[in-house]
């Protein structure tokens, strides 16, 4: 709904100023602070939160450290197997679900609408007993297999796939095409847009994820970001230039990301829910 | 058979790491189980469930948790719909602000965990500021009165912008040729939005505060995270999900006990999924 009213309008942008503050304003307030001394931390409010001589020493005194490196690499290898792996499978099922016709369709259809519904926490101890059995604790299997796949992507994509018109696949078939063969070449480049979603979205959450690796990963070397950020904020707690230099390893590549990608990001968020 | 095999990598994991869990964590649930000592295992029918009743931290956290949803959910969604009917008022800009609205919902919960417990520290700006107006200085997170409140505050800061894009979508659905029609009826702003806007963002509203309270029920991260996993001080931010995880993991190591508790937990969740299917089935048509 459009205001026209001149004076409202000012007001609107005061207001839509100040809340703007409030969502940027840690962010800025934690980059300067990782920029200044340690010793002038305790001054930055005098200073308006301007560093009084910026550094980079903690950046340098954490990448000399060691073990960002492999937690970075940890989630890069987490996160991207990860979100490879689901958009693959959970559009391979959906397909399946929306264009074959087979005995058992619906109620493998409504068995997975049914896990949605399964909050991650009433199974936490069931994953990590199976996970125990398997021997998959403290391994990247344990890290990335359980989420392999997602109920919800399998539904969503499943949507998509139906939307697109048969008479393309039809034609495929025809040419002698496989059931597979059209799924890869025909169905899933029409979806590229949706998939770029996914892959985006489920990306961000595997990148963020923390519950499961604090559970899984035991040893230093297999922490993901998440867990070895946590890791690190407690050993230098009342460091906080450095706690905050290291969480900038953490926000920085996802604000990139979100920066030239925010399209869509808002479409993702619109098409999922709240789900993620 | 090509279903089949499509299906076949799904139905794996799903029904390893879902489905057989689940089952699973019921079972477990009627057993006095150790990790450290499986052989012990016992069955104790529903003692488990009898204790989950008496036990006062588990009744705490239930309180806790329905005090954050009644505290975070309506805040987040009266400013969630604000900045939406701002930004959507044509404004210029309006990229900018959403996209500075959003970046706190990409970012980690460690991170924002880390950013608040900066802020909310005894010599952090939010005592600066406060400082200003003469308000003494206090250490946030170690008060038993404001801890669980500046966790509220951090969540409603941290997921406003997700809301606030499911509203704009909302809005946006709203054909414009009922604002038109109204507008030649001589309708003011304040009328257009009590009679056309809100009862047609209804649905969304209704959905969206469900999820949210059941989002809130599974609170884990933040608490974990600002309290080193206690819940502290003395269980004042002490979750559902975190008490189930100390429980299994954070020491006491009760398996049986912590299934109890996440079964209790689960039918929670279904009553509250059964009630929103239940109402987001009457969905205004227009």
């Amino acid at each position: 709904m459009e205001i026209r009213s001149r004076s409202i309008r000012a007001i609107l942008y005061v207001l839509l100023i100040f809340y703007a503050i409030i969502t940027v304003g840690p962010f800025l307030l934690s980059v300067s602070t990782a920029l200044t001394k340690t010793q002038h931390v305790h001054l930055l409010f005098q200073h308006w939160g301007i560093p009084p001589e910026p550094t980079l020493e903690n950046f340098k005194y954490i990448l000399k450290s060691g073990d960002f490196g492999r937690w970075i690499f940890n989630s890069v290898v987490v996160a991207g197997l990860g979100t490879l792996a689901k958009v693959f499978f959970n559009s391979l099922a959906g397909y399946a679900l929306a264009r074959i016709r087979f005995p058992g369709r619906e109620f493998i259809f409504w068995c997975i609408l049914a896990t949605m519904m399964i909050p991650a926490a009433v199974i936490l101890i069931p994953q990590y007993l199976i996970l125990n059995k398997l021997g998959w604790l403290d391994s990247y299997y344990g890290l990335i297999v359980p989420f392999t796949v997602s109920a919800f992507g399998i539904f969503l994509m499943r949507q998509f796939f139906s939307t697109i018109p048969i008479e393309l696949e039809e034609a495929a078939q025809i040419d002698g095409l496989s059931r597979f063969g059209i799924f890869w070449r025909i169905v899933l480049p029409l979806t590229k847009p949706a998939l770029a979603a996914q892959i985006i979205f489920n990306f961000l959450g595997d990148w963020n994820n923390f519950l499961w690796p604090n559970l899984i990963a035991r040893s230093r070397e297999m922490y993901t970001l998440t867990v070895g950020l946590q890791t690190f904020k407690n050993e230098y707690y009342s460091f906080w230039n450095q706690v905050l230099a290291g969480s900038m390893f953490l926000t920085i590549p996802v604000i990139i990301v979100y920066l030239f990608l925010n399209r869509w990001f808002i479409k993702g968020i619109t098409i999922t829910g709240m789900k993620n | 058979m090509t279903a089949y095999v499509f299906l076949v990598p799904s139905i794996i994991i799903l029904g390893t790491f879902v489905i057989g869990p689940v089952l699973y964590a019921i079972y477990l649930s009627f057993f006095d189980y150790d990790i450290l000592s499986p052989e012990k295992a016992q069955f104790i029918g529903i003692g488990n469930y009898l204790e989950a009743f008496r036990d006062p931290v588990f009744q705490r956290a239930f309180k806790n948790v329905v005090i954050y949803a009644a505290g975070v959910v309506p805040t987040q969604m009266v400013i969630a719909l604000l900045l939406a009917l701002m930004v959507t008022s044509g404004v210029r800009g309006q990229n900018f602000f959403r996209v500075a609205y959003f970046i706190p919902t990409v970012t980690s919960s460690v991170v924002v965990s880390i950013m608040f417990l900066y802020i909310y520290s005894k010599t952090g700006v939010l005592n600066h500021i406060l400082g200003w107006f003469g308000i003494p200085a206090i250490n946030w997170m170690e008060n038993g009165k404001t801890a669980l409140l500046s966790i509220m505050m951090m969540n409603v800061w941290s997921t406003v912008g997700q809301y606030m894009v499911l509203f704009t979508a909302g809005l946006n659905d709203i054909p414009d040729t009922y604002y038109e029609a109204a507008m030649v009826d001589g309708a003011s702003y304040w009328q257009r939005l009590r009679y056309i806007t809100l009862p047609l963002l209804r649905p969304t509203t209704l959905f969206v505060s469900i999820m949210s309270v059941i989002g809130t029920l599974q609170l884990f991260d933040q608490p974990y995270l600002m309290t080193n996993g206690q819940g502290g001080p003395a269980d004042a931010t002490m979750t559902v999900v975190l008490y189930i995880y100390k429980n299994a993991f954070g020491g006491y190591f009760r398996m049986g006990y912590a299934s109890a508790l996440a079964t209790i937990l689960f039918v929670v969740i279904l009553i509250l999924t059964y009630i929103q299917k239940r109402w987001f089935g009457e969905e205004v048509q227009y």
